[in-house]
């Protein structure tokens, strides 16, 4: 929304606040200002001049010499301008002054200084401008030529100032209004706010009795079909129109607000529309047929051409204004071409009325046609203001010399909007808002935006314009922007104890964080959505679990169309950027959420279940990822009962590399080497290892209970053992076996190398580990461990596992 | 006669020590007067040739001169090992500008440390961090936040749909609504989380971003609370000497509403191209929780009241860190995120 400043002040008499001053006080208010442009900030020494001689410049051929009274004096100006002609009143530019800039339309920041100088050997005094020099458009001048000096009219007093002439001298502000404060897309209601920030009177235009001795319904008749979506419907009559120009002062308003004078008839409404946030739309009544109005639903397939000549196709869920044949206008969106107003119009019809704002607005976006009115709308408009808008535009009329005004006026209104009454109860307002504000001066803020007072009852009378004001809330807000956020003080809540604190959840995904990064992995965030073509990439199987991902059913694209079931996609993606751009050795962890149905179509929330994954290339290997995953459980506590299965059936691992993590018989996860083949589809030629761990299975089993066991006291008494063993033995048999016949006095077992090559039997392994026994309670002696030592290396001959010699 | 011999001992042990370079001559020294075999104990085993009247005055004597020897020995040994250290200290002095030997640490992501940033200051404050679904109901998301079906906000925020009751949130204000219902008050909270929104990808614009929802709820809380815990945050955030500014705002779930700017941590509130020369930034929404959403949510506005307000996590760590394309926050390149 924009308001010319000029345009409130008329209506806040007493408003002299500079640009600045209003902007910051009528954020502080409410109507939050976003900026202001002073129409003439670049522009200075502009007089209107006029052109008395015009003579050939000597030595160019497109440059002739005038003669220009600029009221004080007559001064000598050398143009280029084609349109230059004796007897022209042109805006002038004298030494020293400033245009906004080229007449190309470009404007420059501060303007252009113009200085008295020479052109071609031939002294030049100043300059004449075109309209776009002045920092307006033809746009909105449309009588300014499309090359050339700016013409004034004849009565154009020489020598006055050009700029307040042409109604350049206004600012413009730009507001942010809020969705609730429909009344505030209007210069009323701006001005109303304006009135009671500043403190100053608040005067709207007075509307005063409008039209002839006849009476409209001899020339019309309306009929509503449908209250629901239209719940007033006002039309007055205007015959003998003659279409002219609208004066010069309108006209700049329009101009300031943005919108570009045509003639009195659409300015008038384009006028009342600015004035009142009231959109109107006139029909010729010529073209009417039956002389009827009949508002109703369209129906389904039914054809219609608006005014802009384009054919749209209707449903019957929009509100059509009928005449007593065909339809005339999509309402509160557009009128038909079969029904507007041209040049040779007699006798029109205006309609305000009130249409339902929702069903606008999905008409509208179902159209793909979102108007000026349909915008305003869809906010949901007061019923009320429909018949003072259409008498201010009749007003109007009549003062403009439009056109004849039909005395009296339809209106189909069966459901009066009423106003509502809150309770007016000054203490509670302070007790929530934590001020003392005593109740005189708060209603007087409340009276300063009209809202009405019942002393019998102590109630406040809502005015129908502010349908935002429903309850005691609305209403301290009301006090609290009057009497200043500002100056509200600032408290801390009394304190009622609450703990505070991180769920156990968030403590554990806190450890991941910290641990990926104390191994190097730095935190990467990815979406949530993905396309459906990763299922291929990953090489999921077209029965994989997986594919049954929640799809978005208005996605902004393919691309983020699936809410993820793995994590996989975001990581590797990530890496594959970074690989591209040459990074080195890069390791990201990410802790995000996958989303998996319980059924499809999805008929209650899904599971969301948080992921640890973690993704690395370049330096390190399996190992290097299974360091991680054990660093992070042990600080969990899940150190001591973790197994791992090379069966974990991934598609998108490696085969030989992959690994299901389990604790406890419970999978907490997998990790391994992205298969070869999906690296390349992420184009990564380079081994990637991943791990990745499904928080709940985690944070279920997590513990950060710690006891104290003692310090052992006494020796520890170590055997070495290097074994030869079948490649397809896992060293995680070999450590169950440790484990299980290790007895009570295994305190320790390590692994300290591992060689497969030329010295080792074909087909076979070497590790060599190192146990490590020890009592809590005396020296451990050979005939304490060996015995263990036997069953161990016993028990390893069933895996045909040997003692190397 | 012995005086004269133990006399010529001494001067030769001296000689010998004085003589000596290195730890191994000093130890020959040593064996040679002071060792088993070694001239002092041969005069020591001659004793018995001296009349036993004088055996007292002579091995009074041998002791002298050992002793002697000895603090020679010592002061030559530990002039001996000075010069070692010095020389071994000189030998070893390095080059302490070369490189660090670096174990690598990864980095948090500036959204993260933003958060916890956040975090740590209501957490301080005895506010609890809780969570709500990504995945939301219609109902948490709109109309139990006083956003009833058709209303013109649901269009404003873009909502990505999975059906008509089902969405991806858009905002963290559903888990108000999620913690009022599981509650009761006296409740202080903040829910950190990841919202959508359909909007394009662009520097300022990604359809997947953060919020952080707060909210208190006891008997008594007024707006003057509100202003006086958010400039608390802000100043606790920011520094000491930010300025807060609270204008008024709307929000279906709140009344009075206020969006918050705080001066502009760059220029002090001057105006500067950081803050588009204005000195303030916009940092929050808030506001007193509307009666309505309270009553649906099944607390008694009658009794209790309380205010909210929604941070947008991305805001802040672009802001603090000077970020200026959001798109950096989601892209992961190691070059950006070793930065932080």
């Amino acid at each position: 929304m924009k308001t010319s400043l000029k345009w409130i002040a008329a209506m806040v008499p007493g408003l002299t606040s500079d640009p600045q001053e209003y902007t910051d006080a009528m954020t502080l208010s409410g109507s939050k200002v976003e900026f202001f442009v002073k129409q003439n900030a670049d522009l200075d020494k502009i007089v209107i001049g006029q052109v008395n001689k015009i003579e050939k410049h000597p030595d160019a051929d497109k440059l002739v010499i005038c003669q220009v009274n600029v009221g004080s004096e007559e001064i000598q100006i050398v143009t280029g301008a084609p349109n230059v002609f004796e007897g022209a009143k042109v805006p002038v530019v004298l030494d020293g002054g400033r245009v906004a800039g080229g007449h190309d339309g470009v404007k420059t920041e501060g303007g252009i200084k113009i200085k008295a100088g020479k052109l071609r050997g031939v002294a030049s005094a100043g300059m004449m401008c075109s309209i776009e020099e002045l920092g307006a458009t033809r746009d909105l001048f449309p009588e300014a030529p499309e090359y050339g000096l700016y013409i004034f009219d004849e009565d154009a007093p020489v020598g006055e100032d050009a700029v307040s002439y042409l109604g350049l001298d206004d600012v413009v502000v730009e507001y942010e209004i809020t969705s609730n404060r429909v009344d505030c897309f209007s210069l009323i209601g701006l001005a109303r706010e304006a009135a009671a920030t500043f403190d100053l009177p608040f005067e709207p235009p007075v509307v005063t009795a409008t039209g002839n001795d006849e009476d409209v319904n001899d020339y019309v008749s309306v009929e509503v079909l449908n209250n629901q979506l239209c719940s007033r419907y006002t039309a007055r009559v205007v015959k003998n129109i003659k279409i002219a120009p609208s004066p010069k002062w309108m006209q700049e308003r329009l101009r300031s607000q943005g919108i570009r004078p045509i003639n009195n008839i659409v300015d008038i409404t384009n006028y009342v529309m600015e004035e009142y946030g009231q959109p109107m739309h006139a029909y010729d009544l010529d073209q009417i047929v039956d002389k009827k109005i009949v508002v109703k639903n369209a129906t389904n397939g039914e054809k219609f051409v608006t005014l802009d000549g384009q054919e749209h196709e209707l449903d019957e869920n929009m509100l059509m204004i009928n005449d007593g044949q065909k339809p005339i206008g999509i309402a509160g969106i557009m009128g038909g071409e079969n029904s507007m107003i041209t040049d040779d119009v007699k006798t029109m019809l205006f309609e305000s009325a009130c249409f339902d704002g929702t069903n606008i607005r999905l008409s509208a976006k179902r159209l793909g046609m979102r108007t000026e009115a349909s915008g305003i709308f869809e906010k949901g408009l007061d019923p009320n203001n429909a018949m003072a808008a259409m008498d201010r535009a009749c007003q109007l009329i009549e003062e403009l010399g439009a056109g004849e005004v039909v005395g009296g006026a339809i209106d189909i209104y069966p459901e009066e909007k009423k106003e509502i009454r809150i309770p007016f109860e000054p203490e509670k307002t302070n007790a929530f808002l934590g001020t003392d504000i005593d109740a005189a001066t708060q209603l007087a803020y409340l009276q300063k935006i009209e809202l009405g007072y019942d002393e019998a009852t102590k109630e406040l009378i809502i005015p129908t314009f502010r349908q935002d004001l429903l309850s005691f809330a609305d209403i301290a807000e009301e006090v609290a922007r009057f009497y200043g956020y500002a100056k509200i003080e600032t408290t801390l809540p009394r304190a009622s104890a609450t703990a505070g604190g991180k769920s156990f959840k968030m403590e554990i995904e806190d450890i991941a964080r910290d641990v990926a990064e104390y191994c190097g992995f730095s935190q990467a965030m990815t979406y949530s959505f993905e396309s459906p073509k990763v299922f291929d990439k990953l090489l999921l199987p077209a029965d994989a679990r997986e594919r049954e991902a929640i799809k978005i059913s208005n996605p902004l694209g393919e691309d983020f169309s699936v809410m993820r079931t793995l994590s996989l996609n975001g990581m590797l993606a990530s890496l594959s950027t970074n690989y591209n751009r040459r990074n080195k050795d890069v390791r990201l962890y990410e802790l995000g959420n996958i989303y998996l149905a319980k059924s499809l179509p999805l008929e209650e929330l899904p599971d969301e279940r948080m992921q640890f994954t973690l993704g690395f290339y370049g330096d390190g290997d399996f190992y290097t990822m299974k360091g991680a995953v054990e660093e992070f459980l042990a600080k969990v506590g899940l150190n001591d009962r973790l197994t791992y299965d090379p069966a974990a059936g991934k598609t998108f691992l490696h085969p030989g590399r992959q690994a299901k993590i389990c604790y406890d018989g419970t999978v907490l996860g997998y990790l391994g080497e992205i298969h070869p083949v999906v690296a390349a589809n992420y184009a990564i030629k380079d081994r990637v290892y991943v791990a990745v761990l499904d928080m709940p299975c985690v944070v279920d089993r997590a513990s950060f209970v710690k006891k104290y066991t003692g310090i052992a006291n006494f020796p520890a008494s170590t055997r070495d053992l290097s074994l030869v063993v079948p490649k397809d033995v896992l060293a995680g048999q070999i450590e169950d076996v440790f484990a299980k016949e290790g007895g009570a006095y295994l305190e320790n077992f390590e692994l300290f190398d591992v060689y497969e090559g030329a010295q080792v039997l074909s087909g076979h392994k070497s590790l060599s580990y190192s146990l490590t026994f020890r009592a809590k309670d005396r020296n451990l002696c050979d005939e304490d461990v060996n015995p263990v030592m036997d069953r161990i290396i016993k028990a390893l001959g069933e895996l045909k596992v040997t003692l190397r010699q | 006669m012995m005086k004269e011999k133990l006399e010529e001992i001494r001067q030769k042990a001296v000689s010998e020590i004085e003589k000596a370079t290195d730890p191994e001559m000093l130890n020959a020294a040593r064996v040679t007067f002071l060792g088993k075999k070694g001239e002092l104990t041969a005069i020591l085993k001659s004793m018995k040739e001296v009349a036993p009247e004088d055996r007292p005055k002579v091995g009074q004597w041998v002791n002298d001169t050992r002793k002697a020897i000895e603090e020679k020995m010592n002061a030559a040994k530990e002039k001996m090992e000075q010069e070692q250290m010095n020389h071994r200290l000189a030998n070893e002095t390095i080059d302490v500008t070369l490189p660090a030997k670096k174990h690598k640490i990864g980095h948090r992501h500036p959204n993260t440390i933003a958060l916890e940033e956040v975090e740590k200051i209501f957490v301080g404050m005895g506010f609890e961090v809780v969570e709500g679904p990504e995945i939301e109901k219609d109902y948490y998301n709109f109309e139990a936040l006083n956003i009833p079906a058709n209303h013109p906000a649901k269009d404003e925020q873009d909502t990505f749909y999975i059906n008509k009751d089902i969405l991806l949130r858009t905002q963290t204000s559903p888990v108000q609504v999620r913690t009022m219902e599981a509650q009761k008050p006296p409740i202080r909270m903040i829910a950190p989380g990841r919202v959508f929104r359909a909007d394009e990808v662009d520097a300022t614009h990604s359809p997947s971003f953060h919020q952080i929802e707060g909210m208190v709820i006891d008997k008594g809380i007024t707006f003057s609370d509100l202003k006086g815990t958010l400039q608390l945050f802000v100043k606790k955030l920011f520094g000491e000497d930010t300025k807060v500014k609270f204008r008024p705002h709307h929000f279906p779930f709140t009344e009075p509403s206020a969006e918050m700017d705080v001066s502009c941590f760059k220029c002090g509130g001057k105006g500067c191209r950081f803050c588009k020369g204005e000195g303030w930034i916009e940092i929050l929404g808030c506001g007193m929780v509307h009666p309505k959403v309270l009553k649906m949510s099944g607390i008694d506005p009658e009794e209790y009241s309380g205010f909210a307000f929604g941070i947008g996590l991305e805001r802040i760590a672009l802001l603090k860190y000077e970020i200026d394309d959001m798109r950096l926050l989601y892209e992961n390149d190691d070059r950006f995120l070793s930065q932080f």
